[in-house]
């Protein structure tokens, strides 16, 4: 115990604190999974995974150009030429072709009415690092950042826990499609002013996890004049914007300056290549700002999350071939609506409903009718259910700071087709026994009544990663190559 | 209110450094054999390219590893989606084998105990977020590493106090040192956290003595402080004596499992002994699995590429290249300093006696118009713009000496090498053709001792662009 205390004393309080975030209740859908993942074949009644905002759709698109473009690699024949020069680059400002393509690949996704400047590219350790460098360039231990509710998990670690920076939510309601009012920015700056909470801006992503929605003109001029007028800054997470599989189109927050007088010091873009591309294990994260002091400082402060040369390098080959990122870009846009569709059709039949969605991995589900009473408990017991009973795994709206109970964010991107059937299937089931009335024996009223009674696990991840190999695909290599 | 932050609008990054003006200089006017012979040439720059024909050689025969293939089949899937910040497991274990083999097989390391970071500059940054709070101090034997004033410093808020090591005794750290250190700290009303050491030693190019190793286990013990042993060099070791790891002398000493095991940590990192600060691999060792938790969650936000973890797990698990390419870089690392330090030799110019490291460091403390840090900075910046020379000034390491010099020997060809040193002597013997005055100066020279830190503008040589060690 003595030993313990004294322990506490000698790491850093961030060392031993909850502020990364992974110590809440609602992994309890990671372990289930992690302890019984599903397999079509070797284990059908396992937990299917639908909490991991993955984009698997298109990699047989990536493996074809790979293999058709071996001096894409510096470790092959083709390409071992580049090696030393490549393995011995560690200068911050990275690969110039890397930068280029990266930019030019931000403006393709951003329906080329921008341009993006590749000297204003900064690299970021995944968007996870470079959401934080954006934080440490712009405030203070202490200060707050507005982040319209419901919003990614993880913003609790990235935003705020090496950075000491609190959240203040902006609350969003359903009866207006979640959208982000005048009124409600206002509304929580007052408070958080008047709290003497210092907030130095407003950072949101567009497309928006879990909502799965774009930003329209109007809300988006809208948030640039309210930071103007505020002197505060706004963070725009585009991590999603090629994943928009149907209209409206995804506008860019630098399109959108292109037109309005704006302190352009104010406007920061996050960008990666985790979501559109499918590349989370590349740590391709990307600070883009329209400010030349976060610029710098930004690329000082990559140094602490730089992308792997030979991972430029790659991509950089990769996102130049413009006959490709044409291609994939389309494909990927056609199977995320085909897949989307699948879904919401499948569950429409059974009488849930969904926000209506354009972009993103995933859909906003409405499971309010379902719920014993409209009440964060309620969720909470609807969700262990869907989790022991129904064997999903899907994230229950209040682990996105949703002020209402009830929704669930459903991930669809990150499975084979097979899956999806059995997926729909529990689905629907699960749903129809709930709706029986007549229930004589206790079965259908059983996830009323059961108290579910998940052990916490300290020892799992809070966002979108996986905390284990098995955590990918159940067919991986890697999972059996595990050591 | 400012609109950015304090850490964006502060200079704690250290790159304002006049002394950048060398990187400067010779990015206006890179040497390069055929098309500009007389350019200045690069020797400020601790990379190791001596032996990448061996890495070559490698890929070559492992196409696999290259094309994200495993048996034949793509798993580039997979590696896409791998971000689990535990990393991969076949890495680690290949990592930790490759680092236990560095050390003679005397000591094993547990993959369970290793965090992997984007580079040893984020192994070392994570580590101050977990040890220390803001405002709290970490002692550094100086000189050291200009970039750990900012690595440490900028945005862990961590304070460094130097442990003043001379050249009396080779640079080495003493008890009484450490002390003082310890003393002048807590007179600063700042709260000592631990000791940071770099060993294999940057600049000094030498390593720890088992007696200085003990000395340091004592004192962390004493006051109930951590030890941080970055051993980022441990694989450019080419002569004896050998490497001694700070696991070895706990593990001697039996301290195996005590409180001062838990409060040990090491840093890893593969830019220096494979030469490949590109990809960015860098890694944390801790026996405090509370650390090692607390580190493991902080990677996310530098993580290792899968692409690169995946290549080099292949690598490293090749046993027989593993001892070939550490066998092999040793004896070009020694031939390539020996070299270095006749050539210095030759220009009546002498060096600390160093058997690890990519770089010599050199004594021109009799080139010196006055033992001072002007004359230093006099002469480093002559030898910049006139001899055509970027080398690193001892100033930037934070020596309490002037007139020493870092130089860089594995980062050219051996005729660029040669051309160096021909241009030294020219440069020195014309010095000396002016000697009288220079005579009187060397006779008149005192031996003054430079007290406490230096708070010039200037904290740290550091290459804009690059993390140059």
């Amino acid at each position: 115990m003595e030993r313990t205390r004294k322990k506490g004393q000698l790491l850093s309080r961030m060392a031993t604190n909850d502020r990364h975030g992974e110590n809440s209740p609602y992994f309890d859908g990671w372990k289930a999974y992690d302890e019984n993942p599903f397999h079509p074949s070797q284990n059908p009644d396992g937990v299917i995974q639908m909490g991991l905002a993955e984009n698997q759709l298109c990699f047989d698109l990536i493996k074809k150009w790979i293999l058709e473009n071996p001096d894409a690699s510096i470790c092959t024949a083709e390409g071992v030429d580049k090696l030393k020069n490549i393995a011995i680059y560690q200068d911050y400002h990275g690969l110039k072709e890397f930068r280029e393509a990266v930019a030019k690949f931000m403006e393709r996704v951003g329906g080329n009415r921008v341009t993006f400047d590749p000297n204003r590219i900064v690299m970021g350790g995944g968007a996870t690092g470079a959401n934080e460098t954006v934080m440490f360039c712009l405030a203070d231990p202490g200060d707050a950042f507005l982040v319209p509710a419901p919003y990614y998990p993880a913003f609790a670690r990235d935003l705020r826990w090496r950075t000491g920076l609190e959240i203040v939510p902006v609350d969003c309601k359903s009866s207006n499609n979640f959208r982000i009012t005048r009124a409600a920015l206002e509304e929580a700056y007052e408070k958080a002013q008047s709290s003497n909470i210092n907030v130095k801006g407003v950072i949101l992503a567009n497309p928006s996890n879990p909502l799965g929605t774009v930003l329209d003109r109007e809300t988006m001029r809208s948030l640039v004049s309210f930071v103007n007028e505020k002197g505060i800054h706004l963070v725009c997470d585009e991590i999603y914007a090629a994943t928009v599989f149907s209209s409206p189109r995804f506008i860019s927050i630098a399109e959108i300056i292109q037109d309005m007088d704006c302190n352009r010091d104010l406007i920061h873009i996050v960008y990666s290549l985790s979501k559109d591309m499918g590349f989370p294990g590349f740590r391709v994260g990307i600070v883009y700002s329209f400010n030349d002091v976060v610029v710098n400082c930004a690329r000082k402060m990559s140094s602490f999350g730089l992308v792997s040369s030979q991972t430029q390098y790659l991509l950089a080959s990769m996102l130049s071939d413009e006959e490709f990122v044409g291609n994939f870009l389309r494909e990927s846009s056609k199977r995320l609506a085909r897949r989307h569709s699948v879904f919401t059709k499948g569950i429409e039949q059974v009488g849930i409903s969904c926000l209506k969605s354009n972009a993103g991995l995933f859909f906003w589900m409405n499971m309010r009718p379902l719920l014993k009473e409209q009440t964060a408990q309620g969720e909470l017991e609807l969700w262990r259910a869907i989790i022991s009973e129904v064997k999903l795994n899907v994230s229950p709206g209040s682990s996105f700071q949703c002020s209402e109970p009830g929704w669930f964010r459903v991930c669809f991107a990150n499975m084979d087709d097979e899956t999806v059937e059995v997926a729909l299937e529990r689905i629907r089931a699960f749903v129809l026994q709930g709706k029986e009335e007549d229930a004589p024996d206790q079965k259908s009223q059983r996830w009323h009544k059961k108290s579910l009674r998940l052990s916490f696990s300290s020892s799992r991840l809070y966002d979108e990663s996986p905390m284990s190999p098995r955590m990918l695909s159940p067919h991986s290599p890697l999972v059996r190559a595990r050591t | 209110m400012g609109l950015l932050s304090r850490k964006a609008t502060c200079n704690s990054h250290g790159q304002d450094s006049p002394y950048f003006l060398g990187w400067q200089e010779y990015e206006k006017n890179p040497y390069d054999e055929a098309k500009n012979p007389k350019g200045i040439i690069q020797m400020g720059l601790a990379e190791n390219q001596l032996s990448f024909d061996l890495l070559e050689s490698w890929m070559a025969k492992n196409p696999d590893a290259a094309g994200f293939k495993r048996d034949g089949q793509s798993i580039f899937r997979e590696l896409a989606l791998f971000q689990d910040y535990h990393g991969l497991p076949a890495f680690k274990k290949a990592l930790v084998d490759f680092m236990a083999e560095i050390r003679g097989n005397k000591v094993t390391f547990d993959p369970n105990h290793m965090v992997l970071t984007a580079g040893a500059t984020a192994a070392n940054e994570t580590l101050m977020f977990c040890l220390a709070e803001e405002g709290d101090a970490l002692l550094l034997p100086t000189p050291y590493y200009p970039g750990f004033d900012r690595d440490l410093k900028w945005r862990p808020g961590v304070e460094i106090v130097p442990i003043q090591c001379t050249s009396f005794n080779r640079f080495q750290i003493t008890a009484s040192a450490l002390e003082e250190a310890y003393q002048q700290a807590q007179k600063k009303n700042l709260r000592v956290k631990g000791v940071l050491v770099t060993n294999p030693s940057n600049p000094l190019g030498t390593t720890m003595t088992r007696g200085e190793l003990d000395l340091l286990i004592n004192f962390i013990t004493a006051k109930e402080i951590h030890l941080i042993s970055d051993e980022i060099y441990s694989g450019t070791v080419f002569s004896s004596p050998a490497f001694v790891s700070i696991m070895e002398v706990l593990k001697d000493r039996n301290l195996e499992n005590t409180e001062v095991w838990d409060r040990v940590h090491i840093v890893y990192s593969l830019s220096k002994d494979l030469g490949l600060p590109g990809f960015r691999v860098g890694a944390i060792y801790s026996n405090d699995p509370i650390v090692v938790a607390a580190a493991t969650k902080m990677s996310s936000f530098g993580l290792v590429s899968s692409q690169t973890q995946y290549l080099l797990s292949a690598m490293l698990s090749d046993k027989k290249f593993t001892k070939e390419y550490i066998s092999k870089n040793h004896k070009r690392l020694q031939k390539r300093q020996s070299k270095l330090v006749s050539g210095l030799e030759k220009a009546g110019i002498s060096c600390l006696e160093s058997n690890a490291g990519l770089f010599c460091w050199v004594d021109m403390r009799h080139l010196l118009s006055s033992n001072t840090f002007e004359a230093e900075m006099e002469l480093w910046k002559r030898i910049v713009y006139d001899v055509k020379l970027n080398i690193s000034p001892g100033f930037s390491c934070h020596c309490t000496e002037p007139g020493w010099f870092r130089v860089c020997f594995a980062n050219m060809s051996e005729d660029t090498q040669k051309l160096a040193m021909q241009r030294l002597k020219s440069f020195v013997d014309s010095m000396t053709i002016n000697s009288q005055s220079h005579q009187e100066l060397k006779n008149a020279r005192r031996k003054s001792r430079t007290k406490w830190v230096f708070r010039l503008s200037f904290q740290s040589f550091h290459d804009r662009e690059q993390d140059e060690r």
